[in-house]
């Protein structure tokens, strides 16, 4: 059937055929859909053995929030990380896709990934999307040249510094880092650095909210210390819960009895030589 | 108006104890007038893998078939059903292959996964997924939803109580939605048994 070849773009990447139809329905007053963004503030600093990552948990669709507690450090390769800001899609999918090109590298080269490998693949991929693909990242690993840290902005440029911040709650974060920072942080000083900062924007930045994720790169070793607080717990749960008297009025049940799942193992013959 | 509020819908999921419930509203719109009282925007992909589309009715049609068309040629290459989260994953693809001119609509993904661990996500337009442990909202009445759900839900409710508690919160956010409501339809599934219910709602 010749149309199942329609559904599957040929080389994969973006397809368009619906761009037409859609600027048709704009004309006519009704107005595009909003996409899920986060808000966001996202960090990263070099401390003296390696690099710290962290990140808040909100996601937020216009004013609303979507996800209370969702996940912005992604990873990229054993010992590279990245934190993402901007359309939540756009960051999953571009941190993904070079994720994949990294790890084929890795296969390819038999070597540790570097963190200006992916640097350079993510540059290039916005790069050439002119900035539609809205994806703001701090970029942070430890590779066989030691530490680095990268910011890397939707339209393709980037940035190379001990400490850096991304997304609307960065202004609150980095005044914390300007007034801290200092070279040759321990482990625990930049935790603690990294999770006042994120604070900072979680209580002042509108966008950002929730918990403080962290994470640790050093040479040979990470740590990804998701939820390292939680400045924001609920605490109007009622503790009887609600209970509905009245009931739903039900129009019309229908029950589908469901067969007990089997796992069928095969056992089979071995292979004669 | 926004493209979202051309039909109206409204989709929810919830998590139990070894159990999940997937529930939608049943109008479908054009704008202000109702058209239909009895429409399908929960679809199942198998016995364990439920989709609850809301946004623009003809596109939740299409992406409906386009995932039914890519779940049987899974099942004929792997002989076996796909896992809840693979299936979540499948539809992030389609959806973001569109990125720049994307299905209009927000799919609700509920299903069984191994162990009978339940599985709920949602996404937006583009196939930003949000995996929850507890509900997932979506539609013209998502506001309300998030209310609503936010209140009533408790963790580890058995699948009567889940069944209730979805209702209430279904019925009572679409009555504060002009765009949502005429009944409701719930699924309930068990590792067992699927039950499917049609609510009487406010018919306004």
């Amino acid at each position: 059937m010749s149309q199942s070849a329609v559904d599957v773009p040929p080389k994969g990447g973006f397809s368009f055929d619906l761009c037409k139809r859609n600027d048709m329905l704009t004309q006519k007053g009704l107005k595009a859909p909003s996409f899920l963004k986060t808000g966001t503030t996202i960090v990263g600093l070099i401390f003296k053995d390696g690099v710290i990552l962290g990140a808040d948990t909100r996601a937020t669709e216009g004013p609303i929030v979507a996800d209370k507690n969702c996940e912005k450090i992604h990873y990229m390769a054993p010992n590279i990380y990245c934190c993402g800001a901007g359309t939540a899609a756009d960051t999953e999918a571009v941190t993904d896709m070079v994720s994949s090109q990294l790890r084929l590298h890795r296969y390819q080269t038999s070597r540790d990934s570097r963190v200006i490998t992916a640097l350079t693949l993510l540059k290039k991929h916005l790069f050439s999307y002119q900035g539609h693909v809205s994806a703001a990242l701090v970029l942070g690993g430890v590779d066989i040249t030691g530490p680095h840290l990268h910011t890397i902005y939707p339209h393709g440029s980037t940035d190379t510094l001990p400490f850096a911040t991304m997304g609307s709650g960065s202004l609150a974060a980095m005044s914390v880092f300007e007034a801290k920072y200092k070279e040759g942080l321990t482990r625990d000083e930049g935790i603690q650095l990294v999770a006042e900062a994120i604070c900072s924007g979680i209580f002042n930045d509108l966008g950002s909210g929730s918990n403080v994720d962290i994470c640790v790169i050093t040479k040979g070793n990470k740590e990804y210390l998701r939820n390292y607080m939680e400045p924001n717990p609920r605490t109007y749960v009622s503790s009887k819960g609600y209970s509905f008297t009245k009931k739903t009025e039900v129009l019309l049940t229908k029950i589908t009895p469901l067969l007990e799942r089997v796992e069928i193992t095969e056992v089979g013959e071995a292979m004669e030589e | 108006m926004s493209i979202f509020e051309y039909n109206g819908s409204a989709v929810v999921a919830m998590v139990g104890k070894n159990c999940f419930a997937i529930a939608s509203d049943r109008r479908l719109g054009v704008q202000l007038q109702t058209i239909a009282t009895d429409f399908q925007r929960i679809s199942k992909i198998h016995d364990h893998l439920f989709i609850g589309l809301s946004g623009l009715a003809t596109d939740v049609q299409t992406l409906y078939q386009r995932l039914v068309f890519r779940h049987k040629l899974y099942q004929l290459r792997e002989e076996r059903d796909m896992k809840p989260e693979t299936f979540a994953s499948l539809v992030s693809a389609i959806l973001y292959e569109k990125r720049f001119g994307p299905y209009l609509c927000q799919p609700v993904i509920a299903g069984l996964g191994d162990d009978n661990k339940p599985f709920i996500c949602t996404m937006d337009s583009i196939g930003a997924k949000e995996l929850a442990k507890d509900f997932v909202v979506s539609g013209t009445a998502s506001e309300s939803l998030y209310g609503a759900c936010e209140a009533m839900f408790k963790p580890d409710m058995e699948a009567e109580e889940l069944f209730e508690t979805i209702s209430q919160a279904l019925l009572s956010s679409v009555d504060r939605d002009c765009l949502s409501g005429w009944g409701g339809h719930v699924y309930v599934v068990t590792p067992n048994e699927i039950k499917e219910k049609i609510l009487k709602g406010r018919m306004d």
